[in-house]
């Protein structure tokens, strides 16, 4: 004997109530987070490192969150700044989930903090699938990757409240179409804003900084097509993203790698890292009031 | 590959469900899966059975229903197919004013349930 029970459950629901709440408890402080999603090696880091830099020149409080499955090396880059970072070790998992990201920011993201900055791990499929509580949700590429990108990973192009183009610097060099890439934009994502940047020669720094305080502030952002749905089997989010639900079970939550409870104050000096911490080449050259910083390090 | 992910969604949720009504095992768990869902059926179905082990969803069968996008542009009521990858301007105006009234679902349909458990365990 069997028996039939219609479910009509959202498979991701319990995402998207982690995400919801993470976004209703970050709005009710005065901050947003944005979730940046990117293939490996599209200039993510290299990005955020020069916004970070210019938030903080103005004082804008901000934060960084960055996952990758294995190393410290971007946490290290971002801390430059002299901001607050965490880096997340995802031991091999493609994507970060809504509650994960709640119970890094839980304890840890200083209360003054606005923006909150999410680099997601680099990877175009599955992280596009999973609203992590942000209120503005960038996808990068740089122009190495070719014109088709968008066409080939929809979803990430698609769900992007905004897009940005990396490494424009090099675009003549590699023969970048830009008319063509953005007409596949403007297919999978009609009416979403493309900036144009390069950390190298300055081009569009401080543009993503701009738009993230300006939603903070209630700008409205770009609803792309693909939010736009018809379902109403659960809540939507502020950008339209519908997350899904967690059940990966994380491993050693909260293992602060060999750097205590070091947390980072807006403010926090750490002193130089040996020169065997420091990966960095130019990290000499950083005027000291960007002296490199221990990221905070997690692990599940 | 976050089918892994996903389906261990699903299990977790039928899985709590079946404990609420007293359900010792389950058959049959189907799925509706639009085709900009991003989600990959014949990967989420290999990686249904490795969630299910152990578990009261042992043996269970996925049926995945793909549902094709649709898109529809409201001022020029023009409703379309997007295609893959998806062209979501409108072909009548052009703009950027439609909305996608299929294609994204990730959804638990129904479950069917047995009153005795396929497997035993031990």
């Amino acid at each position: 004997m069997c028996r039939t029970t219609d479910l009509r459950q959202a498979v991701l629901a319990r995402n998207d109530d982690s995400a919801q709440a993470l976004r209703a408890e970050l709005t009710a402080r005065g901050a947003i987070a944005v979730n940046m999603l990117s293939s490996p090696g599209s200039g993510k880091t290299a990005l955020l490192e020069s916004e970070l830099a210019l938030a903080r020149e103005r004082g804008v409080p901000v934060a960084a969150l960055t996952a990758d499955l294995a190393t410290e090396n971007d946490a290290k880059r971002l801390a430059r700044a002299g901001v607050p970072v965490r880096q997340v070790l995802t031991d091999g998992l493609c994507h970060i989930e809504a509650v994960m990201l709640r119970g890094y920011v839980a304890g840890w993201l200083p209360a003054r903090t606005q923006l909150l900055f999410v680099e997601n791990v680099g990877n175009l499929v599955c992280p596009a699938a999973y609203d992590l509580g942000e209120s503005l949700r960038v996808t990068l590429v740089s122009v190495t990757e070719g014109e088709d990108k968008p066409l080939k990973y929809p979803g990430a192009f698609g769900l992007a409240n905004l897009v940005v183009l990396t490494k424009t610097d090099i675009a003549a060099a590699v023969g970048f179409d830009q008319e063509t890439f953005l007409g596949n934009v403007a297919r999978v994502n009609p009416g979403v804003e493309v900036v144009f940047t390069s950390a190298r020669s300055g081009q569009g720094i401080g543009v993503l900084l701009e738009r993230a305080l300006a939603v903070r502030d209630g700008a409205e952002v770009h609803r792309p097509v693909m939010t736009r749905t018809a379902t109403h089997d659960h809540a939507h989010s502020a950008t339209g993203h519908r997350s899904p639900s967690l059940t990966i079970q994380h491993h050693g939550h909260g293992h602060d790698h060999d750097h205590g409870d070091h947390t980072h104050a807006h403010d926090q000096q750490s002193p130089p890292a040996p020169a065997s911490a420091a990966p960095h080449p130019d990290h000499d050259a950083l005027p000291h009031s960007h002296r490199y910083d221990h990221p905070t390090v997690d692990r599940w | 590959m976050h089918e892994m992910s996903i389906a261990a969604a699903v299990v977790e949720q039928v899985g709590r469900v079946a404990l609420q009504r007293g359900a010792t095992a389950v058959t049959t768990v189907r799925l509706d899966v639009g085709e900009l869902a991003g989600v990959v059926p014949r990967a989420l179905d290999f990686c249904f059975a490795l969630a299910c082990e152990g578990t009261a969803l042992e043996g269970a069968a996925l049926e995945t229903r793909t549902v094709p996008a649709r898109a529809r542009c409201g001022p020029c009521d023009v409703e379309w197919h997007p295609g893959m990858p998806p062209d979501l301007v409108c072909p009548r105006c052009g703009g950027a004013r439609a909305e996608l009234r299929a294609g994204r679902e990730l959804h638990i349909r129904d479950v069917e349930w047995a009153d005795r458990p396929l497997h035993t365990h031990g």
